[in-house]
């Protein structure tokens, strides 16, 4: 039976069929499906940790436990997880492990383009990169037979256009899997110089095993067409290339993207005219060509910013436009923007009516840094919004001026090291917890302080306060507050900036877009009120415009089927313009 | 046959999503190899959104590019004049009239183009423009426009009506069928009427 799937959704079936027993993971866009498609095989145990260093510890860990483990990342998490990643690649596994990573060319919702191939490399760990739905689930199943066969995690890299596309998937059954016996095996499992000495070597002639099964692997194949243009390529960019340059071409698409094998790459070469490398981001295959002393255009002519298309392709490489057309007007951008009742609305306005220095993190909220709220400064990686801030502060001395706002998943994640740290250390800022009850922008999954697994199941609940506490904040300087009231947080902030110690400020709302959150009726501008002052303006509804009213007058008006009735607005409005509908 | 391209064209939360399992459904029920691309994550929160189905006997690229669609479903008119470099030449535009303010114009740094609809026509674009909204309100809820869009476009879009009906019945909630299959069938007809 077929069905189109996502890539991500192929990638979890994958599993289900090679009988994975653990998957742990953290959500990040493009890989969040990966594991949400997992968790609905009931043979499959799968959770939520609270960052992708535990995740990939805990599959570590079921691995030598003698399950099948799978744990999936976006690219950025992967950084997260590099510490467990480079050791396991000494340690070899039990169960087979595969640890999925997506990147993002083009950055369709992150903060860098990083090419995770590098982490095959430096972590001398094999990694497969499949090009579509149907070879997400082949590849993966195979990843998990070579896994145990070679005694070594994959890396299987997707990238967005792979995870986010759906096409046909041929369905199978389960291959249910006994779990290994444990064996206690120090040697190979407790990494400390006199046993990591001995197995260095394992992990260089694996990799050597790998590169000389690379060479007729089914992960690679040849396709042999026009000879004029051999093409060198993986992933989605050989769909690309076909759709450029069809049977015109010969192609050596790769699955195993790392390590490469020598021999067939010099034997492709041999057999074409010329060799173009086409792929996203950095020029590694290339290089490796390269190192070989083959000739051939990649990176000089086609660029290493930005997702490839066949239109870059047939541009770059064949010098052919596009026929368009486009009218005059320019075209307003339309960025993503806080949703209509968002509750961090009224925090970023609170932060820039007050002027605050706002050292920010990654999440939904990070959208309060463009206009009109406009209110971070900074904004690196999860969790850098609080140790960022300790470092501004050490160095400045504007504890009252400045505070870090970080979401409660991302808290969990990496901020609470961050708090350690100022109390450790003496400092005394101000931490906003942007509490939502949910991990918003990768679109609403649980986290330890929701009350529910990745299943669905109640947890045990983890109180955010008494976390604070614990790690050493006075409680008389955890204060809670409802972001909904900004003349109330404007009044907490203050107190908390003046005062000399750490503190953390928790605006607990949950996100608007939760099942369960009350909506209330859609609001009004009563035109006889509104005098046109634009106080509604400053904080970036994007239910509120200013429209020329019956009268012709410009005034405030309010789009009713967005509206959810909030009130943000009517807090702002200093002539109680705003009035509710009553209706929705 | 060639591939053919579908775009749908909107604003994060319209509900391109299942219209585009929507033409997938009717793809494979005709047989088609059929490739359909979406963006997840950042573009939801209002932002600029487009999917991609692609069909045909085999399909390569799950993208389509400019020059490329043979139909652009847009859900809004900013949208529709924002993608349509994406048509290719004699391809059609099925557009919503709904005009939706970016965070840009709502803020005054940027104005909403007067008369998009007129202007594309002018181009010499094939254009279908109704008000999408409207239709799905009077089968019963506003939310079914997505559905009423592909109703639009039912007759330029390589199915049968009726296959692109099951599609439809197939792919919505069962609580929304109804509504649904009625709004495809009044914008069906609406078109019919034209």
């Amino acid at each position: 039976m077929k069905k189109i799937m996502l890539g991500n959704e192929a990638v979890a079936r994958g599993l289900y069929e090679a009988g994975v027993r653990f998957v742990s993971s953290y959500p990040g866009t493009p890989s969040t499906e990966i594991s949400e498609f997992a968790a609905k095989y009931d043979e499959i145990y799968a959770e939520w940790a609270p960052n992708e260093k535990v995740a990939l510890e805990a599959s570590i860990g079921a691995s030598f436990g003698g399950g099948r483990a799978f744990s999936a990342m976006k690219h950025v998490g992967l950084n997260v997880a590099a510490d467990p990643l480079f050791i396991t690649a000494y340690t070899g596994v039990g169960g087979g492990l595969v640890i999925g990573v997506a990147d993002d060319p083009g950055m369709h919702s992150s903060q860098n383009e990083q090419d995770s191939r590098h982490y095959a490399i430096g972590a001398k760990l094999p990694m497969i990169e499949p090009a579509d739905a149907a070879e997400c689930k082949e590849f993966t199943k195979l990843a998990y037979t070579l896994s145990e066969q070679f005694d070594t995690p994959f890396i299987l890299r997707l990238t967005t256009r792979v995870s986010h596309s759906g096409s046909a998937v041929e369905l199978e059954e389960r291959q249910e899997r006994e779990i290994l016996e444990y064996t206690k095996d120090p040697a190979k499992h407790v990494m400390m110089p006199g046993n990591a000495k001995r197995r260095h070597p394992v992990v260089e002639q694996r990799l050597a095993d790998l590169a000389e099964y690379a060479y007729d692997s089914p992960l690679n194949r040849v396709e042999m067409g026009g000879t004029a243009v051999g093409v060198i390529t993986a992933g989605n960019c050989y769909n690309y290339a076909k759709e450029v340059y069809g049977t015109n071409a010969s192609y050596l698409k790769l699955g195993l993207i790392h390590p490469l094998s020598e021999k067939q790459i010099r034997e492709f070469a041999d057999s074409v005219d010329s060799v173009v490398v086409i792929e996203e981001l950095d020029g590694v295959i290339e290089s490796f060509c390269r190192s070989l002393g083959i000739q051939v255009t990649g990176k000089d002519v086609l660029p290493l910013c930005g997702e490839y298309s066949q239109e870059l392709l047939r541009e770059k490489l064949l010098g052919e436009e596009p026929c368009t057309v486009s009218v005059a007007d320019e075209i307003p951008m339309r960025p993503p923007v806080l949703c209509p009742g968002c509750p961090h609305r009224g925090v970023f306005y609170t932060l820039k009516k007050m002027g605050l220095m706002v050292s920010g993190d990654i999440g939904c909220y990070t959208l309060g840094a463009v206009a009109p709220l406009g209110a971070m400064d900074t904004t690196l990686c999860m969790g850098a919004s609080i140790s960022a801030l300790h470092g501004f502060n050490k160095v400045r001395g504007e504890e009252a001026k400045s505070v870090a706002v970080i979401g409660d998943s991302t808290f969990m994640h990496s901020g609470m090291t961050g708090l350690v740290n100022i109390i450790y250390n003496g400092g005394a800022s101000t931490v906003v917890i942007l509490d939502n009850r949910i991990t918003g922008m990768t679109g609403h999954q649980q986290n330890p302080l929701t009350g529910l697994t990745l299943k669905n199941q109640p947890a045990p609940y983890i109180c955010l306060e008494d976390i604070c506490a614990g790690l050493g904040v006075d409680r008389a300087h955890i204060r809670v507050v409802d972001p909904a009231k900004p003349a109330e947080l404007e009044g907490v902030l203050k107190e908390e900036l003046a005062a000399d110690v750490p503190s953390v400020v928790i605006c607990r709302r949950p996100c608007a877009l939760l099942k369960g959150v009350e909506k209330k009726p859609a609001l009004q501008v009563d035109q006889e009120k509104c005098r046109s002052c634009k106080a509604c303006m400053k904080i970036g509804c994007p239910c509120i415009s200013m429209a020329a009213g019956e009268d012709g007058v410009i005034k405030a008006k309010v789009d009713a089927s967005m509206c959810v009735g909030c009130g943000l607005c009517q807090e702002m409005c200093p002539f109680d313009a705003f009035t509710s509908t009553g209706s929705k | 046959m060639t591939t053919k391209n579908i775009m749908i064209v909107g604003v994060g939360g319209q509900g391109s999503l299942l219209a585009s399992r929507i033409l997938g459904a009717a793809a494979t029920a005709d047989g088609y190899a059929v490739k359909i691309s979406e963006v997840h994550g950042m573009s939801q929160r209002g932002g600029s959104v487009v999917t991609y189905v692609r069909y045909g006997k085999a399909v390569s690229s799950p993208v389509i590019c400019q020059g490329e669609a043979d139909v652009i479903l847009s859900f809004e008119l900013l949208e529709a004049a924002r993608w349509l470099p994406f048509l290719r030449p004699g391809g059609t535009l099925i557009t919503a009239t709904q005009e939706i303010n970016p965070m840009p114009v709502i803020i005054g740094a940027a104005q909403y183009p007067a008369d998009l609809a007129e202007k594309i026509r002018e181009l010499g674009v094939q254009i279908i423009a109704a008000d999408a909204a409207a239709i799905a309100e009077e089968a019963g809820n506003g939310r079914a426009a997505n559905v009423a869009l592909i109703g639009l476009g039912a007759h330029v879009l390589g199915f049968d009506t009726e296959v692109l009906r099951s599609a439809v019945e197939a792919c919505v909630p069962a609580k929304a069928k109804e509504i649904n299959l009625r709004a495809f069938d009044m914008a069906a007809a609406h078109q019919k009427d034209q």
